[in-house]
């Protein structure tokens, strides 16, 4: 039957023109084609690829950053507290020494006092002792002077003292 | 075509007023043969009883169906609108011969010492029996192959430079169309059966994916050539599987012809002649089963038409419409089918003759 018998003509042309398409269309067109596509899936999987780093470094970052976090509010801890305590420190170091200078200032007043109070005293004494000394010199000076009555008072003194 | 269809309706038309009318001459006994005015009626019917014996021979099914998906020295669209093509002829004695294939158009169908056979298909022989020629003329099969052929170049070369043009951007109009064929065919056809060597060969499975769906589709069209229905066309196809197959194949492939594995010695005088039997099998089927689907697709679509011819009746015709209609759909189908068949077919043919075998066996 001519429809089961293969045409040597038609083979020929089958050939040529398929083999013709297959090179052209490998070289044409299933060449950028392909590489197209190859190209377009490997933009894509780099993006993923890339986007899923991004978002693991981002993790990372968000940790690091949480550390870091608490690491700053741990030493901002120990330093407050360092810092209160070298106040503290400092306010108790400062009391005392505020106590020892007034006391100090205390007994250096007083000493002050006492020693000017001595020598308050010394010359009042003096000034006393210098007064009395006038005092006794003007009445001395008035009572020898009424010769008669020194007299009699000697004549009278020595009257009681041989009595004695 | 179009008086031989007023011829045939008409024919058609009168057939079915006689049928009606038939019966009641049919009673009539036979001495009314004498009556002068039945004796007109009756020569008249028997007229019309002739002349659709005739119509009736003159419209033979098999031999329409046989023209239209045989190949043809000239493309003829529809009745009377013909483009003749050119024959090419190679002879020892008279070198390379072209001429249009309308010289044939005389009562002999004789050219230059060429005689046109009309039969199941044509053929060109030469008068003089004892010279040789080789046909290579563009038959209506080649014209429609190198049209097919003109249009995946237009388009794939068009969707080749839209890739190089958009580079970087997403694919657009046509090109997305085509890139969801060409990645199903990748990803789907070609990859998962040739293996991971599949590149060498995506640019012969592409090709022959949209060569042949492309010849499918025009030869759905009507007055066009029935190119994947010709069994001259399958074969090569087949043929050229066959030997990228043979080409590519490692040696276990080789190896497993002449001493498959797991089968005792006793059975190899069997068994070796039906590994390669089914070595040629293999292109065998390929090229059977597009030619016999394409071709008959072709039979079924025609052997309907033809049906309307048959019966001539204003009430078939609708009907065998419709249902033509319905087939002509699922002609589409197979068009895609078959292309998507005979690529998975060759990757598989390919891949199982490219495949490393690191296990022993793997039951077929």
């Amino acid at each position: 039957m001519s429809l089961l018998t293969p045409n040597p003509g038609l083979i020929f042309w089958m050939l040529v023109v398929f083999l013709l398409v297959v090179f052209i269309l490998a070289k044409f067109a299933w060449k950028p084609i392909i590489n197209g596509l190859k190209e377009r899936e490997n933009e894509i999987q780099g993006a993923l690829d890339l986007a899923e780093k991004t978002r693991a470094e981002m993790a990372q970052l968000k940790a690091d950053n949480q550390k870091m976090i608490a690491e700053a509010n741990a030493v901002r801890d120990s330093i407050l507290k360092d810092a209160k305590e070298a106040a503290d420190r400092t306010i108790a170091a400062s009391k005392e020494k505020a106590a020892l200078e007034g006391q100090r200032m205390l007994d250096a007043a007083r000493e002050t006092i006492r020693n000017e109070q001595q020598l308050a005293v010394k010359q009042i004494r003096n000034e006393v002792a210098t007064l009395s000394i006038d005092i006794a010199e003007k009445v001395l000076n008035r009572e020898l002077k009424d010769k008669a009555a020194q007299q009699s008072l000697v004549a009278e003194l020595a009257n009681t003292a041989s009595l004695n | 075509m179009y008086t031989s269809l007023q011829q045939f309706f008409t024919t058609g038309f009168l057939a079915a007023a006689l049928l009606i009318a038939a019966p009641s001459y049919a009673d009539q006994p036979e001495h009314d043969h004498g009556h002068p005015v039945q004796e007109q009626i009756n020569e008249a019917e028997h007229q019309i009883e002739q002349n659709l014996e005739k119509h009736e021979e003159e419209f033979n099914i098999g031999q329409m169906i046989m023209h239209h998906i045989a190949d043809s020295h000239e493309w003829e669209f529809t009745h009377g609108v013909v483009l003749p093509l050119p024959v090419i002829l190679y002879s020892e004695d008279r070198g390379l011969e072209v001429f249009s294939s309308s010289n044939f158009h005389n009562d002999h169908h004789a050219y230059n010492g060429y005689h046109l056979v009309h039969g199941d298909s044509e053929k060109i022989v030469p008068e003089d029996s004892s010279r040789e020629i080789i046909d290579i003329s563009i038959t209506k099969n080649v014209a429609s192959m190198i049209l097919s052929a003109i249009i995946l170049i237009l388009i794939f070369t068009s969707i080749g430079s839209a890739y190089q043009k958009n580079k970087g951007k997403a694919p657009k109009g046509f090109q997305s169309a085509m890139e969801v064929v060409i990645l199903f065919i990748r990803d789907d056809v070609v990859k998962p059966n040739i293996g991971p060597n599949y590149e060498k060969y995506l640019p012969y499975m592409l090709t022959l994916f949209f060569f042949i769906l492309v010849n499918n589709i025009l030869g759905l069209l009507p007055g066009a050539a029935n190119v994947t229905g010709n069994i001259a066309v399958t074969m090569t196809l087949a043929v050229i599987t066959f030997i990228i197959v043979h080409l590519n194949a490692n040696k276990h492939y080789y190896k497993h012809l002449v001493s498959p594995t797991g089968v005792p010695g006793a059975l190899l005088p069997v068994m070796i002649p039906v590994e390669i039997v089914g070595v040629f099998m293999k292109p065998f089927s390929l090229m059977v089963r597009l030619f016999a689907n394409m071709t008959a697709g072709h039979i079924i679509l025609l052997s309907l038409f033809g049906l309307i011819f048959i019966f001539q009746s204003f009430m078939i015709a609708p009907v065998i419409s419709l249902f033509a209609l319905f087939l002509n759909l699922i002609e589409i189908m197979v068009a895609f089918i078959q292309a998507f068949i005979f690529t998975l077919l060759s990757s598989m043919y390919i891949g199982s003759a490219i495949e490393e075998h690191s296990h022993a066996d793997h039951g077929h």
